[in-house]
């Protein structure tokens, strides 16, 4: 078994997880993340001061899914997270020892 | 001599609550602009004050600021505990409606004027220091100035110069004392760091919402009657709103590139201030004016502080000091006796003197505000301490002086 950690742009985020539904794996597990990579921060402003948010809002989607599955879905997780600009996220793959249902 | 109107005392006793709405809105307001650690504890200040600062002007704030003239600088302690104050008019302050309600309606007022400081000291102030300074604030520095602008036999008062809802009295005093605890307190530890942002903007356009809709009673309520002065109030404090609404956000955009949310709800309580002083005084046109000149001037008035460095957190003096200054040079400029003969006419009209008195009034309680406030927090400084330790500042308000917390993300 393999476990996907795909740090993704949030608004990239329900299009990924239609095409994961599409291939036929939709579980998940999904939590709200900062970080950066190279990346620059967000610029805002605050009563005529600018300022930069550097810890960029990012959603992390976690799977584990059988070993021969793993290419697959990393290439469809690539194909929708994907805009050409810096930001776009990471994805790791890991291997797993064991997965139990809690059932 | 006192025949009670119900149709007054009605209107009055709305605007009373009206204005008493306004300080939850400021809580709100500035609740917003902090950070999460300290949401609470900033809601908790405005919020505080409203109970604290009744209860004082029942027993003694009221006496002081209305009571018998002692040598045209304060009243004196014979309506101590509201003695003498009930429902017969008071024919000296408002004719028509019971003394009670007059009473009321200004104490709503000596309930706001403080907790506008409350944003200049904010995410640092302990809680029981910012109790003893708004109990010494209240007494010392608003009871004094109310008494000169409104009470009968007040020097500003007998001198002619003109604060129809609180210019001076509220805005300026609060806005020159703010100034004083920013520089007395120091800056916030983050000061400079993008860690000091607004942890809920809509929080903060919410509060903005109900100022401005208190602002009604604020203003037209201090026509004390139910009649044509009230409307003019009324009118000329909604185009003043949202002409600085529009003036500031214009200026931030051509500045920064970006309209702000913020930016429009600063900008409407900018408007509001100045307004405050001139509501009725001043005709609709001058009232829109009034409104572009403190949107844009109080934007600049904040951008000031940048370059000067100190931490007014959440901009009371480039919103209350300078707005109002600007709205009680204004009503010295535009003021006419067509729009209330018991005023005067300003500049425009040829009128120089009102301009001269509004000049005096101003510098006055800008030099007592600032010189009594500093004084006031000096000692509190050195005696019950005022700053939270630097531990408790990074901590938060919330957790270290209220053991409370503002969100709670509960598993499940």
């Amino acid at each position: 078994m393999k476990k996907i950690e795909a740090v993704i742009r949030p608004e990239r985020f329900p299009r990924v997880r239609a095409a994961l539904e599409e291939l036929g794996y939709p579980g998940m597990t999904v939590t709200e993340v900062k970080g950066h990579g190279k990346q620059k921060g967000l610029r805002q402003q605050w009563r005529g001061r600018e300022y930069v948010v550097e810890l960029l809002p990012k959603v992390k989607l976690e799977m584990v899914v059988l070993d021969e599955d793993a290419p697959r879905i990393v290439r469809a997780i690539v194909r929708n997270a994907r805009t050409g600009k810096i930001g776009d996220g990471k994805i790791f793959v890991l291997p797993v020892e064991d997965a139990v249902n809690a059932i | 001599m006192g025949q009670i109107n119900t149709g007054d005392t009605a209107f009055v006793l709305v605007a009373a609550a009206l204005v008493m709405f306004m300080t939850p809105g400021l809580a709100l307001f500035y609740g917003g602009m902090v950070r999460t650690k300290n949401a609470l504890a900033t809601i908790m200040q405005s919020f505080f004050i409203v109970a604290l600062v009744s209860v004082l002007w029942a027993l003694v704030g009221y006496s002081l600021a209305f009571g018998p003239d002692k040598g045209h600088l304060i009243g004196g302690l014979e309506w101590a505990g509201l003695r003498g104050v009930g429902q017969a008019p008071n024919p000296d302050y408002a004719a028509t409606i019971p003394h009670l309600a007059f009473m009321i309606f200004q104490g709503m007022f000596a309930v706001i004027t403080p907790a506008l400081i409350t944003g200049a000291f904010a995410e640092r102030m302990r809680f029981r220091g910012f109790v003893l300074f708004i109990v010494l604030w209240s007494l010392i520095v608003y009871a004094p100035i109310c008494h000169w602008v409104w009470g009968v036999g007040g020097w500003i008062r007998n001198m002619g110069a003109l604060d129809f809802a609180g210019g001076t009295v509220v805005h300026i005093s609060s806005g020159v004392a703010a100034l004083a605890a920013a520089l007395l307190l120091g800056r916030r530890r983050d000061y400079g760091s993008a860690v000091l942002r607004p942890h809920n903007l809509p929080m903060t356009v919410l509060g903005a919402a109900i100022l401005w809709f208190g602002w009604f009673g604020f203003n037209a309520g201090s026509a004390l009657t139910a009649g044509g002065l009230a409307c003019n109030a009324f009118v000329v404090t909604h185009l003043a709103a949202a002409a600085a609404a529009i003036s500031w956000v214009v200026a931030e955009w051509l500045h920064r590139g970006k309209p702000t949310t913020l930016g429009a709800a600063s900008g409407c309580v900018a408007g509001l201030v100045a307004i405050t002083p001139a509501s009725g005084f001043v005709s609709p046109m001058p009232a829109l004016v009034i409104g572009l000149l403190a949107g844009a001037g109080c934007y600049g008035a904040v951008l000031a502080k940048w370059r000067m460095g100190y931490d007014d957190s959440l901009d009371v003096v480039g919103i209350h000091g300078a707005g109002g200054c600007l709205g009680a040079l204004c009503t010295g400029v535009f003021a006419s006796k067509a729009v209330n003969s018991a005023g005067a006419s300003g500049a425009i009209f040829g009128n120089f003197p009102l301009l001269q008195a509004q000049a005096v009034a101003i510098a006055a309680t800008i030099a007592y505000s600032f010189v009594a406030t500093f004084i006031i927090l000096k000692v509190l400084a050195l005696t019950a301490g005022l700053r939270v330790t630097d531990d408790e500042e990074d901590s938060g308000l919330d957790l270290t002086q209220h053991s409370e917390a503002a969100y709670v993300f509960e598993l499940g």
